[in-house]
């Protein structure tokens, strides 16, 4: 059979005035894994959500197997061998493996659910394709890499021979996604075809056989993994030359990764945290006992996967949670208990994880954001001097350029990377000694990662001292002077960014090395 | 009272507790709040006796109030699942609705602000076990939670409610199964007030009383487990069977006593705060 498997040509979407796919196509061919890659906002997930039966296309044929399959829905797209992985999860929580890998096309025995078949076959699909899961555990209680698992299971109990993957590395540690790659080769080998979702160019290299480049909605390339390199790839992205601030793999283990970095000068102690412990709502201890030191002109690189409690020391250091135990200290001041606006005086500034919850109020203005927690030093009698606010939204504007260059869209209608930049505008635009930054290119496009690294750079140089927290390791290893993995809300090492390397690292995420080890 | 007798009044007393108990359960579980309870009772326990009454058949009596629960249970469904509205919001508007429309029909066909005339119930015998819904009533829990736990609706209800993206993902059809998990939280939950009004041989202004408010409390008390949920209404139905025993005791004011059922529910609810479970996606309108 000679047909691609899948064939998409000339496909538009519109949502509303926001054009998410022009004239895109895509063309895959029998037995590979090939990698859709472009800026966030270029069209990539619109384009499979048209391809998984999501949302129809305005214009444009999608052929599957080489039948037209135009405008299909999900059940169509599950029934003809389609699966889709979604970036967040869809799995339900309280639910246990094989009923979430069955749901919707669950067994029967009579008018009863064969819960018994249902655990016999999904493990019998566990044995068959390696991915290992225990299949009568809750889902609740799997680790991030077991959940991803169970999702690409859930595709394949369904007999999908077409797998899409939308960013499915971004919450995975190395070795979870080295084993990611054994199962897609794998599966690959089996005549499966696989399209990756990413915007990781050294896992573009790792894995894909061909590239399909989107940018501004529409596909601007196809290219062969083996004949093009990384940086060709992010040409091709963002439609200039960019400066690959997060190194490829090869680049970063070899001499030299570090040689942009000045040796840091011993400088004043500006953070100090001691023995911090936080819990959760549930009063559990999320961060325990944790102690480090921040001095002027170091970054402190916090790696790990995801919800070891990174999030919750940001928080507590930046005020935002109760600290249960322990104390933080800034340029010498006890800020163990003081109040948000106390830190941000002390000289705290916070870049949050999560711009849309913590970083702006979206329906505000760029200039309103830009002045958020400031409104004080932006007011005139009690109320707010409009004038003041746009003279200074015009200058950080400039300064850390955003886009679109006025003050007055609201913050909902930038681009995810041009959000950001109002957030890092705001916090590294006034003056502070501690810059929080929590995965501060979360979701941002390449150009505005090297932005955003040259403030990072910029800010050190400074003098500032900055914790910086990544669920990129790669970014980590490129900007910290000291790095430490938390895993269990501890430090499981901590070690010069000299020494650091994935594969040194790797361990320390998933727990397999213990302190004494290091 | 012997212990028998003290007994069999807590089941009879639990019955309209388990119906509606029951009821919400499957909604909550499927991601629509509760707060209806009461009014799809009291439309149940109207429906009930206007059937009786027309047809002079109890039988017609239960199908009539089921029908009733049901048509209110559709109602908030289309509210909040078709029209996407606050269940919150919906489920006061379904209760006050309720109370109105039962004031003013029994107004207009029995000239009546407070009662209906007698209607035609079950022989219940001295123990009240003679009716078919005392056995219903007590069924309904195990029924819930085969129907949660052993069928594949079941699983789907459970989807609908955790993550109703996820079961739509995998092509479940989310609307639908809360639109039937509504419809059955309102057949059941009249059933529950078929029962008051039946056994009363009556139907009388508001003769829910709050029962339905208690439920959605045992439901949360009960964790959103069938079985739990069944056995705070047990628990809140001893209480109130204490409470009828101790009227009349000297020494204690009756008000303290009437306290009793109320005091408990808050004390049980009290303690779980904090490590409440409920379904994630609950009063969520899926998307």
């Amino acid at each position: 059979m000679s047909a691609h498997p899948i064939r998409m040509a000339g496909i538009d979407k519109s949502f509303g005035p926001v054009r998410a796919n022009r004239a895109a196509s895509l063309d895959v061919a029998p037995g590979e894994i090939h990698a859709l890659v472009g800026e966030n906002g270029a069209g990539k997930s619109t384009l499979m959500k048209i391809l998984g039966g999501l949302v129809e296309p305005d214009a444009g044929t999608v052929e599957v197997n080489g039948r037209d399959v135009t405008g299909w829905s999900t059940s169509d797209a599950i029934a003809n061998g389609v699966g889709v992985v979604h970036q967040h999860f869809m799995l339900v929580p309280t639910l246990t493996v094989a009923e979430n890998v069955v749901l919707g096309n669950e067994p029967r025995r009579g008018m009863l659910f064969d819960r018994t078949r249902a655990l016999t076959d999904v493990n019998a699909l566990i044995q068959k394709t390696g991915l290992v899961v225990p299949a009568d555990r809750r889902v609740s209680e799997l680790s991030v890499g077991e959940a991803q698992r169970v999702e690409i299971l859930k595709t394949l109990y369904r007999g999908a021979k077409i797998l899409i993957l939308d960013e499915p590395t971004a919450v995975l540690s190395p070795p979870d996604v080295r084993e990611l790659w054994t199962v897609l080769r794998k599966l690959r080998d089996d005549g499966g075809t696989i399209v990756l979702i990413t915007h990781r160019l050294d896992e573009v290299i790792d894995i894909s056989d061909t590239i399909t480049v989107m940018r501004a909605g529409a596909t601007v390339g196809r290219m062969t993994t083996s004949e093009t390199t990384p940086a060709e790839i992010a040409k091709a992205m963002v439609g200039r030359d960019v400066a690959l601030s997060v190194p490829g793999r090869e680049t970063i283990s070899g001499p030299g990764a570090t040689a942009d970095r000045p040796s840091s000068a011993a400088g004043a102690l500006l953070l100090e945290v001691r023995d911090l412990s936080v819990s959760d709502s549930r009063r559990i201890r999320v961060v325990d006992g944790v102690t480090f030191s921040i001095r002027a002109g170091e970054v402190l690189g916090i790696a790990g996967v995801e919800g070891n409690g990174q999030t919750e020391i940001v928080e507590a250091i930046a005020g935002l949670r109760d600290i249960a135990a322990g104390s933080v200290v800034v340029s010498g001041h006890d800020v163990t208990r003081a109040t948000v606006k106390d830190r941000r005086a002390a000289g705290i500034a916070h870049v949050p994880e999560d711009r849309h919850r913590r970083g702006l109020i979206l329906e505000y203005s760029i200039a309103e954001n830009l002045v958020l927690g400031a409104q004080d030093e932006f007011s005139k009698r009690g109320s707010l001097d409009g004038a003041r606010i746009d003279a200074h939204a015009r200058e950080q504007i400039a300064k850390f350029d955003v886009r679109p260059s006025t003050p007055a869209p609201a913050a909902r209608t930038l681009s995810g990377g041009n959000q950001q930049k109002v957030v890092i505008a705001r916090e590294m635009g006034r003056s502070f000694t501690v810059l929080l930054a929590a995965q501060p290119t979360r979701g941002v496009d390449v150009g505005a990662i090297e932005f955003i690294h040259r403030q990072i750079r910029e800010a050190r140089d400074a003098g500032k001292a900055i914790l910086l927290v990544s669920a990129e390791l790669n970014e980590v290893l490129a900007l910290a002077d000291t790095v430490a993995v938390m895993y269990r809300g501890k430090f499981a090492v901590t070690m010069p960014a000299s020494d650091a390397t994935p594969e040194v690292l790797g361990p320390y995420m998933t727990g397999g090395n213990s302190r004494d080890a290091a | 009272m012997n212990p028998f007798d003290f007994i069999t009044q807590t089941l009879r007393i639990a019955v309209p507790y388990l119906f509606a108990a029951s009821g919400g359960l499957v909604a909550e579980r499927a991601g629509i709040v509760s707060l209806t309870l009461e009014g799809f009772m009291l439309s149940g326990a109207f429906s009930a006796t206007l059937g009786s009454y027309y047809s002079g058949s109890a039988v017609i009596g239960v199908l009539a109030g089921a029908a009733g629960g049901l048509l209110f249970g559709l109602l908030h469904g289309i509210a909040t699942v078709r029209f996407r509205a606050d269940q919150v919001v919906s489920g006061i508007a379904v209760n006050l609705l309720v109370i109105g429309l039962t004031q003013v029909i029994l107004m207009l066909l029995f000239d009546s602000s407070s009662n209906s005339p007698r209607v035609e119930g079950f022989q219940a015998g001295l123990s009240g076990f003679g009716d078919p819904l005392v056995w219903m009533g007590l069924a309904s829990v195990p029924v819930v939670a085969f129907l949660l736990y052993r069928t594949p609706f079941g699983l789907r209800i459970q989807a609908a409610g955790e993550h109703p993206e996820a079961a739509a993902s995998v092509g479940i059809n989310v609307r639908f199964v809360r639109y039937v998990a509504v419809a059955i939280s309102g057949v059941l939950a009249g059933l529950g007030g078929v029962y008051l009004a039946l056994d009363q041989h009556q139907f009388t202004n508001n003769m829910t009383a709050g029962r339905g408010f208690i439920a959605i409390a045992a439901v949360i008390f009960g964790r959103w487990n069938p079985w739990l949920a069944g056995g705070a209404c047990l628990l809140f139905a001893t209480a109130e069977t204490l409470q009828i025993q101790l009227q009349g005791v000297g020494g204690i004011p009756s008000q303290f006593i009437g306290m009793i059922p109320y005091v408990l529910t808050i004390v049980a609810l009290a303690g779980l705060m904090g490590r409440a479970v409920a379904p994630a996606a609950l009063g969520r309108a899926e998307d």
